[in-house]
């Protein structure tokens, strides 16, 4: 089956280098257990996981070692057999610290006698799909770390139409969802199926950007010609076309209204290796213990794309990727537009770990922010119609109700007005200080 | 890892734009008008550009200083208003009067607003409508310039192409003069009365192109401006051609070229959004046709500009863009 071109294209969108071919050709490559592996318990969107098991414990890969704390949260499982030698707060990547269990592998990778294997998927019902889900832990694996059983389980009167696979990766440098999808298209697409059963979504579109062809074409050769109502689309190449609001009307021309979800308009997103992580859990009955993450920039000697066990810590990977043949500046946690900085490469591997970018410090550049010369590019290139120039400057000014009556809450916080601003005004900064204000003055209410 | 590396608010990539690049593309894209005014006008234009761009540059940095900020010239914002208020001069202009003029420009009309991005009204044009008001007889006095005849009767005046028509059609009634053919070309590359960046439509042109390509401007603001006076002329024309010059001298004579590319597209005093800048420009071409024909000065661009700096808050509210994903129809929360 070809792919068909998206018809329709969201407001705003920037251009940045995509550095791409650093990591773009290298196969994907496991990676040995490294001497410990600190898993957290917040790895996920919602209540951060309990921990189960106490210092001393031994474990088995695959057990489970955080259990859900409620409906949108989701477990934490052994990504290796050892022991548990700490359990103890540590940083997240994006700062609060939460709850993690450090484990010391033992060198056997023993599963544990967990879920069943079930290659007959197609007679288990929706609630089964979902329990599988729910228990192998798995949570959007593209960046924002949705528990995954909350989102295949929409409200009984919400009917879903449509779910739409994620394979845009369009952060610069990041190669992982590329690599799984040259790879592993066949599981992705029954992934796929496996997961439209659960929504009773009649509809599959694969959206890949345009200039990644190998992934467009082997996702279209893994999907049948009968498949009727499934389809590959390319979207044009530009930043941000994974985003999911954007996504989404890029391919249906839906548009998810402000402040709502993608379900209200009959439509579930998920990321290409979610559902590759769902196939392996519902096929092979393997919790979520290990994900593909790309290791790149500048300063690393070989770059690549690195399947790791959760947990790793950034500092192994980059030893795995022949550690750095240059200065680092900056450690990112994801991509250059939305990643998080990093102070140091003790932080481990999560479910939402999609790369692991250094920096030289040729690419890291302090700027003094000048006043806005309101240029309108911020306006022009921001994917949700919003005006950065202006809210900025209310909430420059503290000044937290304008900001929230001109939409300040709808800010995706994808980065495109800081990425373009001649002023080098810190925008995206402004905005989350301000949306977690408005945040603050709401629950005060 | 003993040393801990940078850490700040993402996004960690930046399209390596500066204010400081925009203004000097925006110099770059004066350079042709100013060697054609050098052409035109020789040693008057050389010297109330200089006096002109030195002023503002040392009245910024002294103001700055006065007033207790970092110096901040480097962002060449006010070289550019230095050109472009000699560009609204009349080439026998006195230099202590343009001088006036840029202290005025820098000082009252852009750093006591707070300096760059605050200012509400372009200082360039705000310096000179404050030097015609206060000195009227000397901005309006132009060098000698040969007015191409289609009698083959070269006359020598010290009028300006649209003061000419306003004078004659104010007394006689008609247009005396035909202006066709080799005399529209003259006015293209620059060969007429004005001040003496506004002549040469062909090097503001050029400028223009550059700016376009490099970003600094879009095209809504100056297509919207020049459209407007073409479309609004045309129809004064077409209803009465005795009394009205045809569309394509009103585009190309007097500062309809300089503004609408390099005056009315400043950023910090026009709109932010797409549909506001094509509000702005119609706005502007509207002004400028209004003033061009039923007001007492023979141009208009200055005052149009002006006018519509002030209600530039207004437009980018009114045009606020509509929220994605927000209902259509009522785009707006607030």
């Amino acid at each position: 089956m070809g792919a068909i071109k998206a018809k329709f294209s969201a407001p705003g969108g920037v251009h940045p280098a995509y550095h791409k071919d650093l990591a773009a050709e290298q196969p994907i490559a496991e990676m040995p257990l490294p001497a410990s592996l600190v898993i957290s318990m917040s790895q996920h969107l919602g209540k951060p996981a309990t921990p189960t098991v106490k210092k001393g414990d031994t474990v088995l890969r695959g057990q489970v070692i955080g259990e859900a704390a409620g409906f949108i949260s989701a477990a934490v499982h052994a990504p290796t057999s050892g022991t548990v030698k700490l359990v103890a707060p540590v940083p997240t990547a994006a700062g609060p610290r939460a709850t993690a269990v450090t484990i010391e592998p033992d060198g056997e990778d023993k599963w544990i006698d967990g879920m069943a294997p079930c290659p007959d998927w197609r007679q288990l019902e929706k609630k089964d799909i979902v329990e599988k889900i729910a228990a192998a832990g798995i949570t959007g694996m593209g960046g924002a770390g949705f528990p995954t059983h909350v989102k295949v389980s929409p409200p009984p009167e919400t009917a879903i139409d449509t779910l739409i696979l994620n394979g845009a990766e369009c952060e610069p440098y990041l190669t992982a969802d590329y690599r799984l999808m040259v790879e592993r298209a066949a599981d992705i697409w029954e992934g796929a199926l496996i997961i439209a059963k659960a929504l009773e979504a009649t509809n599959i579109y694969v959206a890949i950007e345009d200039n990644k062809p190998l992934a467009i074409a082997a996702m279209a050769e893994a999907m049948p010609e009968q498949a009727g109502a499934a389809h590959v689309v390319a979207l044009k190449t530009e930043y941000p076309q994974g985003a999911e609001k954007q996504q989404i009307f890029a391919v249906t021309g839906r548009e998810v209204p402000a402040g709502g979800l993608p379900l209200n308009v009959g439509i579930v997103v998920e990321n290409v290796g979610t559902t590759l992580a769902v196939w392996d859990a519902v096929v092979n009955g393997r919790p979520l213990t290990e994900r593909v993450t790309t290791v790149t920039g500048g300063p690393v000697a070989k770059p690549g794309n690195v399947l790791a066990r959760l947990g790793t810590s950034s500092a192994d990977m980059v030893e795995f990727c022949g550690g750095t043949s240059s200065p680092v500046a900056k450690i990112i946690s994801g991509g250059p537009m939305m990643g998080f900085a990093q102070a140091d490469m003790s932080g481990p591997t999560t479910k939402t770990t999609s790369g692991l970018l250094l920096l030289g410090p040729e690419s890291v550049h302090a700027y003094e922010s000048m006043p806005c010369i309101s240029c309108g590019r911020c306006v022009g290139v921001c994917p949700m119609n919003l005006m950065p120039n202006e809210l900025s400057q209310f909430l420059e000014a503290e000044d937290y109700e304008t900001a929230e009556a001109y939409n300040v809450m709808d800010c995706i916080e994808c980065g495109c007005c800081a990425f373009e601003c001649p002023a080098h005004r810190p925008l995206v900064q402004h905005m989350r200080r301000g949306k977690a204000q408005v945040m603050l003055n709401r629950r005060k209410q | 890892m003993s040393e801990l590396s940078i850490v700040s608010s993402s996004p960690h990539a930046h399209s390596g734009s500066s204010v400081r690049r925009i203004m000097l593309d925006v110099i770059i894209a004066l350079v042709p008008a100013v060697l054609v005014s050098l052409y035109f006008f020789g040693w008057d234009a050389f010297r109330l550009t200089t006096a002109c761009v030195v002023t503002c540059v040392a009245a910024e940095a002294a103001s700055r200083k006065w007033m207790g900020r970092n110096i901040g010239i480097d962002d060449l914002s006010a070289i550019i208003t230095g050109i472009l208020l000699a560009f609204n001069l009349p080439p026998t202009l006195p230099t202590w009067m343009a001088v006036v003029g840029s202290v005025f420009a820098i000082v009252i009309c852009k750093q006591l607003f707070g300096g760059i991005g605050y200012n509400p009204f372009n200082p360039a044009l705000a310096g000179r409508v404050m030097l015609l008001i206060s000195f009227p007889v000397f901005m309006t006095r132009w060098s000698e310039w040969t007015i191409p005849s289609p009698i083959g009767m070269d006359a020598v005046t010290t009028a300006t192409p649209l003061g000419l028509v306003k004078t004659t059609i104010g007394s006689a009634g008609a247009l005396p003069f035909d202006f066709t053919g080799s005399a529209m070309l003259q006015l293209f590359v620059g060969n007429q009365n004005g001040c003496i960046g506004e002549v040469s439509a062909a090097a503001l042109l050029l400028g223009g192109i550059y700016l376009l390509i490099r970003r600094c401007i879009t095209w809504h603001i100056p297509v919207a401006y020049i459209a407007t006076v073409a479309v609004f002329s045309g129809i004064l024309w077409i209803h009465h051609p005795q009394q009205n010059l045809a569309p394509h001298f009103h585009v190309l004579s007097g500062g309809l070229m300089l503004g609408a590319i390099f005056m009315a597209t400043d950023m910090v005093t026009s709109p932010v959004t797409k549909r506001g800048m094509l509000v702005f420009g119609i706005g502007c071409g509207i002004l400028t046709m209004l003033i061009r024909k039923w007001g007492g000065y023979p141009e208009g661009v200055s005052f149009a500009i002006l006018l519509m700096n002030a209600v530039t808050p207004l437009i980018n509210r009114a045009t606020r863009p509509r929220v994605f994903g927000a209902p259509k129809g009522g785009r707006k929360q607030s």
